[in-house]
């Protein structure tokens, strides 16, 4: 798993692609930093993470665009998978690859908040920095892009083509957080507690008001370990096809 | 160490491998022949645990590839029909990853330097494998495989996009191998397999058609009973001399040169030598023999031979190898 997670994360650096995800990153996070907190005088920084969030759901799936498909592409999986690697080793060792350089991106949020924490205390107004909101929305953040990170892996182990992968990640993204406004036009009330318990986007919410709830956090965790064991089953069903 | 038992592979109803069996010793180089499409690939997959096996049983020094793939896999390096090269690292960055994926616990830098000078590849060790000439990636890919010194290396088509010169290079190192590794090679250039293996498998269509020493299925197969010459005289004449042989059973004429000599295909009783009795009729006739060999299959001619089960073609041609 290590030996898989470090190549992987070093192959982010070899390529355009780590740097491309990082620069997007922290360029659009500053831009909504300044729209949102500088501009406006103001030290919430959940407008921030809520037009972040919109961001990474198009930009996780350019991180997690290769991870499986290429290697299906360049036959390095029949590397990998006759090695004396376990598949879930596998598995976990992308997913934690793109995990850290999606964290690393994440972090910059850390160094706004301690950034506007400062400029709030020395503000002389006697106000303080709300870290319970920053905390509720920074994890809300990591989860959701670890959801995002899986189900890009996932979806790019379903086909050979990055880009496919991507678009279809996309997809997925924007569907799980639709679920919302279906459940909205859904009128069958037993199909609409289904749907409504599926929300993603209701539960992060929940995080973003400083609510840490066990359910939720459970939730996300399981949302995870579902699209990594689906990656896992992909490539144990097509060694069996 | 190597044990195949009745492996078989379908994909969807399409019998790709059709039960095969065969055992490759320690200190064994077993040669896997076929065609394209035959299913030399899919059953080093199977062996390498890339692929399940639909029924059968594939065993790595003893154990089973599908029961204990993480046990069975640390003792086998494999070098796909296309090298599995991550092409954005560099040759050393590449093996050192390979070394960490099979936890290896050789000294690494020693063991990665030994392996770069025995596929000769230590000059180009620093170079980003993009850039590396398809020679040079066979090389590295061989060089995956040899990670961690495995008793077993299944190497498909290792000598494929080479030139003559490196073909004969890893030919040698193979063999070199060969000494205390067991090692899987497959081929569809039969003179390499020729040169190379101790025992040969040979399969088409999926299912297994040969399987013996490389000499003995020569030997098996060839046939002293078998001559061909070239004899210079009128050809009717020739012909109806060679055929009063008591132990001819057929003369074919496969060509003429300068329409004065004839090369004939002779087929005389099995275990018959008749080489001294068309010296002496040519002799007594003064036409004189140009050529005579013993019609010694080659590799080419086994495979033909034992897959299409024909030898000689129609006879109609003059007896022409199909």
């Amino acid at each position: 798993m290590t030996a898989i997670m470090k190549r992987e994360f070093a192959s982010y650096f070899t390529s355009p692609l780590g740097y491309v995800y990082l620069a997007v990153f922290y360029g659009f996070s500053g831009l909504f930093l300044w729209m949102t907190c500088l501009s406006a005088s103001s030290a919430d920084m959940a407008a921030v993470f809520l037009w972040m969030f919109f961001i990474m759901m198009i930009l996780i799936p350019i991180l997690t665009m290769r991870t499986m498909a290429d290697d299906k592409r360049q036959k390095t999986d029949q590397l990998t998978l006759t090695s004396p690697v376990s598949l879930f080793g596998l598995v976990a060792g992308k997913f934690l690859a793109a995990f850290f350089i999606f964290l690393i991106g994440a972090a910059i949020m850390l160094i706004y908040a301690l950034g506007l924490a400062a400029a709030v205390n020395n503000s002389g107004s006697g106000a303080v920095f709300n870290w319970a909101g920053f905390f509720g929305n920074f994890v809300g953040i990591v989860l959701m892009g670890s959801v995002f990170i899986s189900a890009g892996i996932f979806i790019s182990s379903l086909t050979e083509n990055q880009m496919i992968a991507a678009i279809g990640s996309i997809g997925v993204n924007i569907l799980l957080c639709l679920f919302d406004i279906i459940s909205n036009f859904v009128t069958v009330p037993f199909l609409k507690n289904i749907i409504n318990a599926l929300s993603v986007l209701y539960k992060y919410q929940e995080f973003t008001y400083g609510i840490f709830s066990l359910k939720n956090i459970l939730f996300f965790l399981s949302l995870i370990v579902i699209f990594n064991f689906l990656t896992m089953r992909v490539i144990e069903r097509r060694r069996w096809s | 160490m190597i044990e195949v038992k009745n492996l078989s592979k379908s994909y969807g109803s399409k019998l790709a491998v059709d039960g095969i069996s065969f055992t490759a010793g320690e200190s064994e180089i077993l040669g896997f022949l076929g065609p394209n499409g035959a299913g030399k690939s899919t059953t080093m997959n199977m062996l390498t645990g890339y692929l399940s096996s639909s029924g059968g049983q594939a065993l790595i020094n003893g154990v089973d590839i599908l029961e204990d793939p993480v046990r069975a896999k640390k003792d086998i390096g494999y070098l796909p029909e296309l090298p599995p090269l991550y092409l954005d690292m560099t040759v050393m960055e590449y093996l050192n990853f390979v070394y960490d994926l099979k936890k290896c616990k050789l000294p690494r830098k020693s063991h990665l330097n030994e392996i770069c000078s025995l596929v000769k590849i230590t000059d180009v060790s620093r170079r980003v494998i993009r850039n590396l000439s398809k020679g040079y990636k066979q090389r590295v890919g061989l060089a995956q495989a040899l990670v961690g010194n495995p008793k077993v290396l299944i190497l498909d088509e290792p000598t494929v996009g080479l030139d003559p010169k490196q073909i004969i290079e890893i030919r040698t190192l193979i063999k070199k191998l060969g000494r205390n590794h067991t090692v899987i090679l497959s081929s569809h250039i039969l003179s390499e397999v020729q040169a190379v293996c101790d025992k040969i498998v040979v399969i088409d269509k999926g299912r297994l058609v040969a399987n013996d020493t490389t000499e003995h299925l020569s030997h098996n197969l060839s046939a002293d009973h078998k001559l061909t010459v070239q004899i210079e005289g009128p050809m009717k004449e020739v012909k109806a001399l060679l055929e009063q042989i008591p132990e001819m059973q057929e003369v074919h004429l496969n060509r003429t040169i300068d329409n004065t000599i004839g090369e004939y295909e002779l087929n005389a009783v099995e275990g018959c030598d008749i080489r001294r009795e068309v010296f002496k009729r040519m002799a007594a006739r003064n036409y004189p023999i140009l050529l005579m060999r013993s019609s010694e299959l080659t590799l080419e001619e086994i495979f033909l031979k034992l897959t299409t089960g024909d030898f000689y073609g129609n006879t109609d041609n003059g007896g022409a190898r199909k």
